[in-house]
């Protein structure tokens, strides 16, 4: 049974990827917490365990424990369905992304096609779930998230586009090759302007602060999400941080020469950084990016929903389109080290 | 063996979605029915090793249109009854419009003249150019179908002005704010400091 043996492998693949994930996201809220009390002068969780290292398993214990508890009037199979839409997209985009070199669960010629087509699904969840729960606040909150997410999705595409043409592959694995050398030969230096655009839409996608107007206490409360409670509230929580790993993984990746070591090929300095594995870069290079969401979170106002719209449309949406013909030049005059 | 229960999987959610798609009672059951069916045929797609047209179809038809479809579908208030009430004034035109595509199809697939074979090998074309097929087809739209391309995307941004005319109404009395103006502000336009004696109560 060959193909059986293969499906145990796939299998084999997705558990030793998607544990982890689960585990980074636990610390995760952990760790935001730590750091937005570091910021704003107070403690954080430390109670349970040491530093309160055991607070995101006692969270999750307390949330597998709580009741679901479903409106009379809500739709019962889509609420339930909702949190789903949600978390699969999320984890489903992973298997392209190559955490080190060869390390890679699907390794396929349309990889960021498939990124991109993964993280568009994922407005579903909020969408479904808002009209499910059959609650004007759930609805009037998943008319926002949803509008929002489809138009910075447009600016997040185009800044990929970028990546793309200065790749010349959608393969994941040869867009970090095309980067190979220290961190002034990445593409974050020639695409500056398509690398803030794209950790803005980032931000704006996750619908974390300061973009965060799927939320908003005085009009609309918790937004669409409102009506759950218990595991079904923790499913969306979990989506949304493996959104934001996912989120910095695909900036790392990039942008940022995914598992290169910043002073790759460089005398003397090169071997003694390329000593530390690939995997380990690839993680520091995403805990960059993700100490970034916390650092927003602390020191930013929350946009109004109108001023993030122009912010969108606008603004994002036009640098893109000017720097892809700036970009077109470059590649074809051969510019610097990169093209 | 694996592949070909995956079809038939495939095939028959297809299948089942399409028609939940035209008898669901609730048009936004109905709009997710039609995702369910856009999300197997692009799988169908897929198998087909059709790579990059299963990979679009899910990023726009399922990304982007439905949840548009979706947001509109939602916001109305869809009363059912006056809908069904056509129904059997309808059915006749219906009919006949599926017979004509039945036929159509039946010309196509029953032909000895198209060798369906020859037709769905966008995979055997790449596979014979060596390049993958999002690259294939890349090639071949900017080289030789580089005018229909272009003119399909000048007909589309037409539809897309003319759509935005069509709906955009001037709103004199509205209170739009001006960016420009809002960042140009100082200081001294907004705030005025006064000195004056502290009062003292009598």
């Amino acid at each position: 049974m060959p193909e059986f043996a293969n499906l145990v492998w796939i299998v084999a693949k997705i558990v030793a990827l998607v544990v982890p994930l689960f585990i980074a996201v636990a610390y995760m809220t952990y760790a935001e917490r730590r750091v937005i009390g570091w910021i704003q002068w107070r403690k954080g969780p430390n109670r349970v365990g040491i530093y309160g290292l055991l607070q995101p398993i006692a969270d999750a214990g307390k949330l597998l424990m709580k009741e679901v508890v479903i409106p009379q009037s809500a739709n019962r199979f889509l609420f339930l369905l909702a949190p789903l839409f949600s978390i699969i997209p999320a984890l489903a985009a992973w298997a392209v992304l190559p955490l080190g070199d060869g390390l890679v669960v699907a390794d396929i010629d349309a990889g960021l096609l498939y990124v991109l087509a993964m993280t568009s699904m994922g407005v579903y969840g909020v969408i479904v779930a808002g009209w499910a729960s059959n609650s004007k606040y759930a609805l009037l909150g998943a008319m926002r998230a949803g509008a929002q997410v489809v138009s910075y999705e447009i600016a997040m595409g185009f800044a990929l586009v970028g990546v793309l043409m200065a790749a010349g592959s959608l393969n994941m694995s040869e867009i970090i090759r095309a980067q190979q050398g220290p961190f002034w030969e990445w593409f974050w230096l020639p695409l500056l302007p398509l690398f803030i655009v794209y950790w803005v839409s980032g931000v704006a996608e996750t619908n974390r602060l300061p973009f965060d107007v799927a939320e908003g206490e005085s009009e609309i409360v918790a937004g669409f999400h409102v009506e759950y409670s218990g595991m079904a509230f923790a499913i969306f929580f979990l989506a949304e941080y493996a959104n934001m790993i996912l989120i910095s993984g695909l900036a790392t990746i990039m942008f940022l020469g995914g598992w290169y070591s910043p002073f790759h090929g460089v005398a003397y300095l090169g071997p003694i950084f390329d000593l530390v594995p690939g995997t380990i870069w690839f993680c520091l290079k995403a805990g960059f990016f993700l100490f970034g969401y916390f650092w927003f979170r602390g020191t930013f106002p929350r946009y109004r929903y109108d001023q993030i719209m122009r912010l969108g449309w606008k603004v994002l949406i036009p640098v893109t389109v000017v720097w892809l013909v700036v970009e077109s030049v470059f590649i074809l005059s051969g510019f610097g080290p990169w093209f | 063996m694996i592949e070909l229960l995956l079809f038939y999987v495939f095939a028959a959610v297809l299948l089942f979605a399409a028609t939940m798609v035209i008898t669901a009672k609730n048009p936004v059951h109905s709009a997710l029915f039609l995702v369910l069916a856009f999300f197997n045929s692009a799988a169908l797609w897929l198998m087909a090793e059709a790579e990059f047209l299963g990979i679009a179809l899910v990023l726009v038809y399922v990304g982007a249109v439905m949840v548009l479809f979706l947001f509109v579908v939602m916001m109305l208030d869809i009363n059912l009854a006056p809908m069904r009430e056509g129904f059997a004034r309808y059915l006749p035109i219906g009919a006949l419009v599926g017979c004509v595509m039945v036929v159509e199809m039946a010309l196509v697939v029953g032909s000895q003249d198209v060798d369906l074979m020859r037709g769905a090998g966008a995979a055997n074309a790449s596979a014979s150019l060596g390049m993958s097929n999002t690259k294939a087809l890349g090639s071949v739209l900017y080289t030789v179908y580089a005018y229909p391309f272009e003119i399909a995307s000048v007909v589309l941004l037409v539809a897309i002005v003319a759509a935005i005319m069509l709906t955009h109404r001037r709103r004199p009395d509205t209170k739009h704010q001006n960016i420009d103006r809002q960042v140009r502000v100082r200081k001294e336009q907004r705030l005025r400091i006064v000195t004056m004696a502290p009062e003292k109560r009598k």
